[in-house]
């Protein structure tokens, strides 16, 4: 997949780092200035995970830092969650967005609440990383978006950034969130390289950034997706339409009111989202548009997710089940009716 | 076994007289409980500690005020037991705003943090991890502070204790795992559950076992303080295998119990079993009571309870619109 570049307001003049670098940049700024923080998961420390985002940070802060624990997720999610109750601010590591079937308890039925059933007097400061994404020929159980699942748990925030910037940021604020965090990292964008600044940054939940302006439709496109939405909208103005590109950056706290303004302005949305497309964050989303601009809209919301299947091997069968930068083309090109 | 442990219990007159009259509190705790569950006068069930009171009380008399504790669905003794206050009890029983939590938890999720109960859980086994994870916040933050995960047999059927238990063992954490062996998940005999020997694993994790007779609380306390000291020394967790019954129901509503169990196996627990009348008799019997001093206790512990019933009963709801507080901090 070929990356457009991302226009990033605050980071002119920025170094380029992957996505992968951001992660562990504001992993080891967490780390240096907290020392309550902590990392737990698979092969998180000499190896630095499959995908090798975490490389280094063991050499830094040590094995009872940057802890490798057994295959057991619901066992390290509920340790990060007795220790985030006691005072600490664990990151917990989970490999692949899969496994966070493995980890529903602990993050469903205990650390979403936690706060809530004590009358706020406990809370539950936890990380969860994973990822999600397809497109890796990793089939069906390495490959699922389930971010909609824990998006539906009052208690829980979810961030899914989008660039090196985004990553940084959210990250960051997700460590130092009083409430559980689940951050979804696309797998395949590791190694997308963006503008991230030297200097240290957080990024605020609940605002979602607008990664390009038009005039004729809005796209709000989550995590994988933003880049499919940016490469839908370069051909578009080339066919002389105008796409907007938003990124809500995070699902819970959700940004109504960009969401809205934007769907309000151009009258037309679509809604693009890496998870199933039934019962998904993108239903909820084009809810929210349907409810807030209604009076607005030109055309009705539609929306654009994996296929319901579960996520094939092959690559001639996999490459059918997610969106991409034709196949959106080719829906806002039916919306607008200029196709 | 009840020799041994009572040549080996080391516990002075006044302990002794505190634990009973912690054990009665509890009982008595329950007994109103159920009487307010049958006077409709409690939303929702309570799953009650009736007989197994010398576990709780037993484990966290040795513990500190800020050594941590989880429970469980059962969990009312563990609770009263960690230090938790009778009127703030009934008053979450009760739905009430000055509850421990605010209304919000009810009987299954009292959490007390200021003396270190990190709350009942309504999921089997659900509390392993948190306790696990309270016990590795502890060592890591540098602390000497203990953490004992309370869970029924029936936990021995989630996967989670095994996971946390292994690395409670790999990392050396502080933490005590107290299985009560109360004989029932909820209605099932715990041979119909449960395969191989109980005490067999937490041994396979290289933990330490000690089977207790759970009605006994001189002989929990006594194994309570050995798990407690290794944890705080630095040597790692331990299992306590405590062998309790359960005199009521699974909860208050489960009154017609004899497709599950017999009535001469309640009735023989309950006569000669009762960790309370146990107590009192080694009192009596040991000369660091008289009968008298016995009745004053319940006595006390009656007038305390019965005035938080009132006092509860009397209290005011939460507003209703503090539904949506405390979902974030």
């Amino acid at each position: 997949m070929s990356i457009p570049s991302v226009d990033e307001p605050v980071t002119s003049g920025a170094r380029e780092i992957s996505l992968a670098q951001a992660v562990n940049e504001a992993l080891a700024e967490e780390l240096r200035r907290d020392p309550t923080v902590f990392v737990i998961g698979e092969d998180v420390a000499e190896a630095g995970t499959p995908f090798k985002v975490l490389s280094g940070l063991v050499d830094e802060f040590g094995p009872q830092r940057v802890l490798d624990s057994p295959i057991s997720e619901a066992g390290i999610t509920g340790i990060g969650l007795g220790a985030a109750m006691t005072g600490m601010r664990p990151v917990v590591d989970i490999m692949f967005g899969d496994f966070m079937t493995l980890v529903m308890d602990q993050v469903v039925n205990q650390a979403a609440k936690v706060h809530y059933m004590s009358g706020g007097r406990l809370k539950a400061p936890l990380t969860v990383r994973t990822t999600l994404g397809a497109t890796r020929r990793s089939a069906a159980q390495h490959s699922q978006s389930l971010h909609a699942w824990v998006a539906h748990i009052p208690g829980l925030k979810v961030a899914l950034p989008a660039t090196p910037y985004d990553a940084k940021g959210l990250l960051k604020s997700a460590i130092r969130d009083d409430s559980p965090v689940v951050v979804f990292e696309d797998k395949m964008m590791f190694a997308t390289k963006g503008p991230v600044p030297e200097e240290e940054y957080t990024l605020p939940f609940g605002v979602a950034d607008v990664k390009r302006e038009g005039e004729d439709v809005t796209l709000v496109a989550t995590s994988s997706m933003v880049y499919v939405a940016l490469e839908a909208a370069e051909e578009l103005a080339r066919e002389g339409v105008s796409a907007e590109v938003v990124d809500p950056r995070t699902l819970v706290p959700l940004d109504r009111e960009t969401i809205v303004g934007s769907a309000a302005k151009t009258g037309r949305a679509i809604v693009l989202d890496e998870g199933h497309q039934s019962y998904g964050a993108s239903a909820e989303i084009a809810a929210v548009i349907g409810e807030g601009a209604f009076f607005h809209l030109d055309a009705p919301v539609t929306r654009a997710g994996a296929m319901d299947v579960p996520i094939p091997f092959s690559p001639v069968l996999e490459d059918q089940t997610v969106p991409t930068p034709e196949s959106v083309f080719e829906l806002v090109k039916s919306l607008v009716g200029k196709a | 076994m009840a020799t041994e442990t009572r040549r080996l219990a080391d516990v002075s007159p006044e302990l002794a007289l505190r634990m009973y009259a912690q054990m009665r509190r509890i009982r008595t705790f329950e007994e109103r409980v159920n009487e307010l569950y049958r006077a409709a006068k409690m939303p929702g069930l309570a799953h009650l500690y009736i007989g197994q009171e010398a576990v709780a009380v037993g484990v966290c008399e040795a513990l500190t005020q800020q050594d941590y504790i989880t429970s469980t669905h059962r969990g009312h003794g563990h609770c009263l037991a960690k230090g938790a206050d009778v009127d703030r009890m009934f008053c979450e029983l009760l739905g009430k705003e000055e509850g421990y939590c605010r209304g919000k938890g009810g009987s299954m999720h009292i959490a007390d943090h200021e003396n270190g109960n990190l709350g009942a859980n309504a999921i089997v086994g659900g509390s392993a991890g948190i306790a696990t994870g309270a016990a590795f916040s502890a060592k890591a933050r540098g602390t000497d502070h203990v953490a004992v995960c309370f869970f029924g047999e029936g936990a021995l059927g989630q996967g989670v204790l095994y996971e946390v238990m292994n690395m409670a063992s790999l990392w050396k954490l502080p933490v005590v795992y107290v299985c009560e062996n109360n004989l029932y998940s909820e209605y099932t005999h715990y041979s119909e559950t449960t395969a191989g020997e109980i005490a067999a694993r937490p041994a396979a994790f290289g933990i330490p076992v000690e089977e207790v007779d759970g009605q006994d609380v001189r002989a929990v306390y006594s194994a309570a303080g050995r798990a407690v000291a290794r944890a705080r020394s630095g040597d790692g967790p331990s299992f306590l295998l405590c062998n309790t019954y359960r005199f009521h129901g699974h909860h208050v509503g489960d009154v017609d119990r004899a497709y599950y169990r017999s009535q001469d196996e309640e009735t023989e627990w309950s006569g000669d079993r009762d960790p309370l009348q146990i107590m009192a008799d080694r009192l009596v019997a040991e000369g660091l009571a008289d009968a008298e001093t016995l009745t004053q206790i319940e006595n006390e512990v009656g007038d305390e309870v019965a005035a938080g019933v009132e006092h509860a009963l009397a209290a005011p709801f939460p507003d209703p619109s503090e539904v949506d507080e405390h979902v974030h901090p």
